[in-house]
Formats: structure tokens, sequence, C-alpha cells
């Protein structure tokens, strides 16, 4: 049955997921996905990576979406990020000054993905990063990492996560820093260099 | 050698049959499907290995995935959520609605959040450059739609009935009808993407992605409800169909938004 009865609460089950299968391109992906930060703001920062499969080749038909804190650590309630045109029934995108904190971005046939946000600042405990969920053709239930940045050792050795996870695996969770300045994420979905991913519980 | 229906039956079988086991072993209720489903052969190589990682979110409550991305009235147009009315002319097909709520696991409405939708047209042919299928497109649909749920949790869309279509996974695969949700609760944990079908699919059996679902009430979740009183006279069928959001939210937080 899917008529849920809240007052019965041993009916109130989850839904299962499934995968977004590979026909999402003409649905879910809006211009200006990946263009998070503000127009000229300060604290922007560029992100790019891949996301590879369990043998070393690019995923065409992934999508990540980003949610992250504002610089000051503080999570963003503006809507307005897949702005709609009422006049053409098409995308506004952003309007380039309000910070959403939230985007979405395909990989392309290379397997690449890019994204501009503002740099997070740190919340309670963590040291900042970026919330990712990874969909894809394939991919039955949605997974979950964190793109933290590098620097501040300190914060990073002080992570409640980064110092569960094993030594090994823990930097599949830290992004690079490459000579133009642009952080490089990669994803691996299985095998050697297998990205840690998380379940909240 | 031609991977046939035969082949994947078996499969299917042998993965309910473990499930079952599982239980009988007094394993938990698996309310998902898991991500090494070997039966969906696209998920082989895009499924980790090792354990996911555990969070526990009632240890932090200033976790970056306790809060959602928000989503207003400028994210959606009048007429995203009536697919029927999206070009000069009427789409061909079974004009359906589709409606329900969206609940998270302590059945409390989600309210004011994004729900998108996709589907293919009434003869099974997605609006996308790299469907392969020669089913005839709609210059009349195109089978996307969005709205944000209203203050009781209810989300509506008016569209057509999607048809079944072949997909090359084997030889003689076809996807039962069905209709793809991007849903958002309360905190980002709770995210989902799933797919909704119809009552009496005689495809269900024969899917490895709607099997993938173990547990046979799990499975009857992702199936809407005929709805008479959801029906318009003189215009569409009428479908019932309410979703929970799997995974934790800020307990604390007393009212949703």
């Amino acid at each position: 049955m899917t008529k849920i009865d809240p007052s019965r609460p041993q009916t109130v089950l989850p839904t299962p997921s499934h995968t977004v299968g590979p026909f999402y391109g003409h649905a879910l992906p809006f211009p200006g996905g990946g263009d998070i930060a503000p127009l000229g703001h300060p604290d922007a920062i560029a992100l790019q990576g891949r996301v590879y499969d369990g043998e070393g080749a690019p995923l065409p038909d992934a999508f990540l979406e980003l949610w992250g804190a504002d610089p000051d650590g503080e999570l963003p309630t503006t809507d307005g990020s897949m702005r709609r045109d009422p006049a053409s029934g098409g995308f506004l995108g952003r309007n380039g000054v309000e910070f959403t904190g939230w985007g979405r971005v395909q990989t392309d046939a290379d397997g690449h993905w890019s994204a501009r946000t503002l740099r997070p600042g740190a919340r309670g405990a963590s040291a900042p990063y970026l919330s990712v969920c990874v969909f894809a053709r394939g991919l039955l239930v949605h997974l979950f990492t964190r793109i933290y940045l590098p620097g501040d050792d300190a914060a990073l050795a002080a992570d409640p996560l980064l110092r569960r996870v094993d030594p090994a695996r823990r930097d599949t969770l830290i992004a690079t820093r490459d000579r133009s300045g642009t952080y490089r994420f990669d994803i691996r979905l299985q095998g050697e260099g297998e990205t840690v991913f998380l379940e909240f519980q | 050698m031609t991977l046939t229906q035969a082949d994947i039956d078996r499969e299917i079988a042998a993965e309910h049959a473990a499930y079952e086991k599982r239980l009988a072993d007094g394993g938990p209720v698996e309310h998902q499907p898991r991500r090494d489903y070997a039966p969906y052969r696209s998920s082989v190589l895009r499924h980790p290995k090792q354990p996911l990682v555990a969070i526990d979110v009632s240890k932090d409550p200033e976790l970056v995935e306790l809060a959602s991305p928000a989503f207003g009235e400028r994210d959606v147009t009048e007429t995203d959520n009536d697919l029927t009315r999206q070009h000069h002319g009427e789409p061909i097909g079974e004009r359906i609605t589709v409606s329900g709520r969206l609940l998270d696991r302590d059945g409390r409405p989600v309210r004011g959040q994004l729900v998108e939708i996709w589907q293919a047209n009434a003869a099974g042919r997605y609006a996308h450059q790299r469907e392969q299928h020669d089913a005839p497109l709609d210059p009349n649909f195109t089978g996307v739609g969005r709205t944000l749920t209203d203050d009781s949790g209810f989300y509506h869309f008016t569209t057509v009935q999607p048809g079944p279509y072949p997909w090359r996974q084997h030889l003689n695969a076809w996807r039962p009808a069905h209709i793809h949700f991007s849903l958002f609760g309360t905190a980002f944990t709770q995210r989902l993407v799933t797919q909704m079908y119809f009552p009496s699919d005689p495809l269900f059996p024969y899917d490895p992605i709607i099997q993938s679902v173990t547990d046979d009430t799990a499975r009857q979740r992702l199936v809407a409800t005929y709805d008479h009183s959801l029906s318009v006279p003189e215009f569409s069928m009428g479908y019932h169909w309410d979703i929970v959001l799997d995974g934790p939210r800020a307990t604390w937080i007393e009212e949703g938004r």
C-alpha cells in the first residue's frame, strides 16, 4: 500500500531508493548548477575532479550535489538555486548575488565535473567541509562523502570523522590543490583508492 | 553468450532466497536495495566494496548534512507540475494525476520542499538524446516536472501514463512503466531518488531494478494506488503515492520546515 497513515507508526516505513538511470539529463541538471559562488566573491573556490568505476573508467553519466556552509560556517536558508522563468518555461539561472550553498553538477563524457562555491567555514567540532551526494546509473542508492580542503592541518587532525577513518583511506576525503589554485577531488566508487563513503544514523 | 531473461530470472530468485535466509537467520528487514545487486548489471563496477563509515548524527547537531538546501516559489513555475501543458499542443496518451504526501520517518509532513520528476512518454520514449529505443518522440511532451510540497506535505502532478520500454541489459529486457522522483527532506541525509510504479504491472517479476528491493513489503511501497477520488472527471486517472524519507534528521527541531 502506498497510502501511509501517520497515526499508525508501524506503517511509516521508508520508500526504497532506486537508481537515477541513464535518462535524467534533460530533467535534473540546470544551467549554472555548479556556479554556487556569487559573482566576484572574494571567498570563491573552484573545484574539479573525476568520477571512476571499479575498473578505473570515468563515469560519463553521474552527477554530484554539493552542499555546504558559507565562509562564516552558517548554513544557507536561501532558495533560488534553479530559478525558473515563467515567461519562457526555461531557467533564469542563479541571480549571482545570493548564496544558496547547494549545487548540482553532471560529469561530462570524460567523467569530469567542476564547480565554484564559497570556501566553507567550520561548524561544531568538524574541520570545514562540503557535503557531497553522488548519483549515477548503476548506483541503486546514492552515496554520501565529504570534501575537506587542505591547508589547516590542525583542524583536519582534530576532525571527528577524519580521526576515525582508516589512515590509509583518509586522504580520499581531502581535496588536493593544483598549481592554479583549483581544488581537485576525484571519486572512486570501487577498487584501489576507493573513496570513503558515509552512512548517517 | 547472450544474456537471457531466464538467466536474470534465476539470479533474481537466488537474491530473493538469500534475503529470505538472512531474515530467517535473524537479520534485519532491508528497506533499501543492496548496492551490489548483480542482476542489475550496471551496479557491478559502481558500488563500493569497503564498508560505509557510520556517522551518528545525534552526537553533533552542527553537521552540515543535518540541514537541507532550500527551494522556493522562484524555483518552480506555474506549469512545472503539469506536464501536459508545457508545449503548444496536447501530448498523446492517457492523462493521469499523481498526488501524495512527502513524510519523514516519524510521519511528519515535509513542507515547502522540492519534488522533481521525469519519465518516458506514452510510447515508452524519453526525450533524451542518448535514448536508443526507436519508439516515437512526442513533440508535445518533455516528461519533466517539478513542484513544492504544500503545508501538509502534499505534491500534485498532471502528466500522461508513461509506457514501458526495452533497455538492452539482456535479451528482451523491459522496464515496467515508471516515473522517476527526486526528493529533498529537512536534512540532506534524507535525500532520495526513486521510481514510482503503477499497480499490477505484469513486468514486475522480470525487472531486476524493482526486484533489487528484495523485501516484498518494501517493494510494494514503490507502487502507487489507483485512487478514484484523484481521477478528474472527463480528464484523467488518479494515482496516490505517499513517500517516506529515510535517513536521520535533527530530532531536537520540533517543527519541520
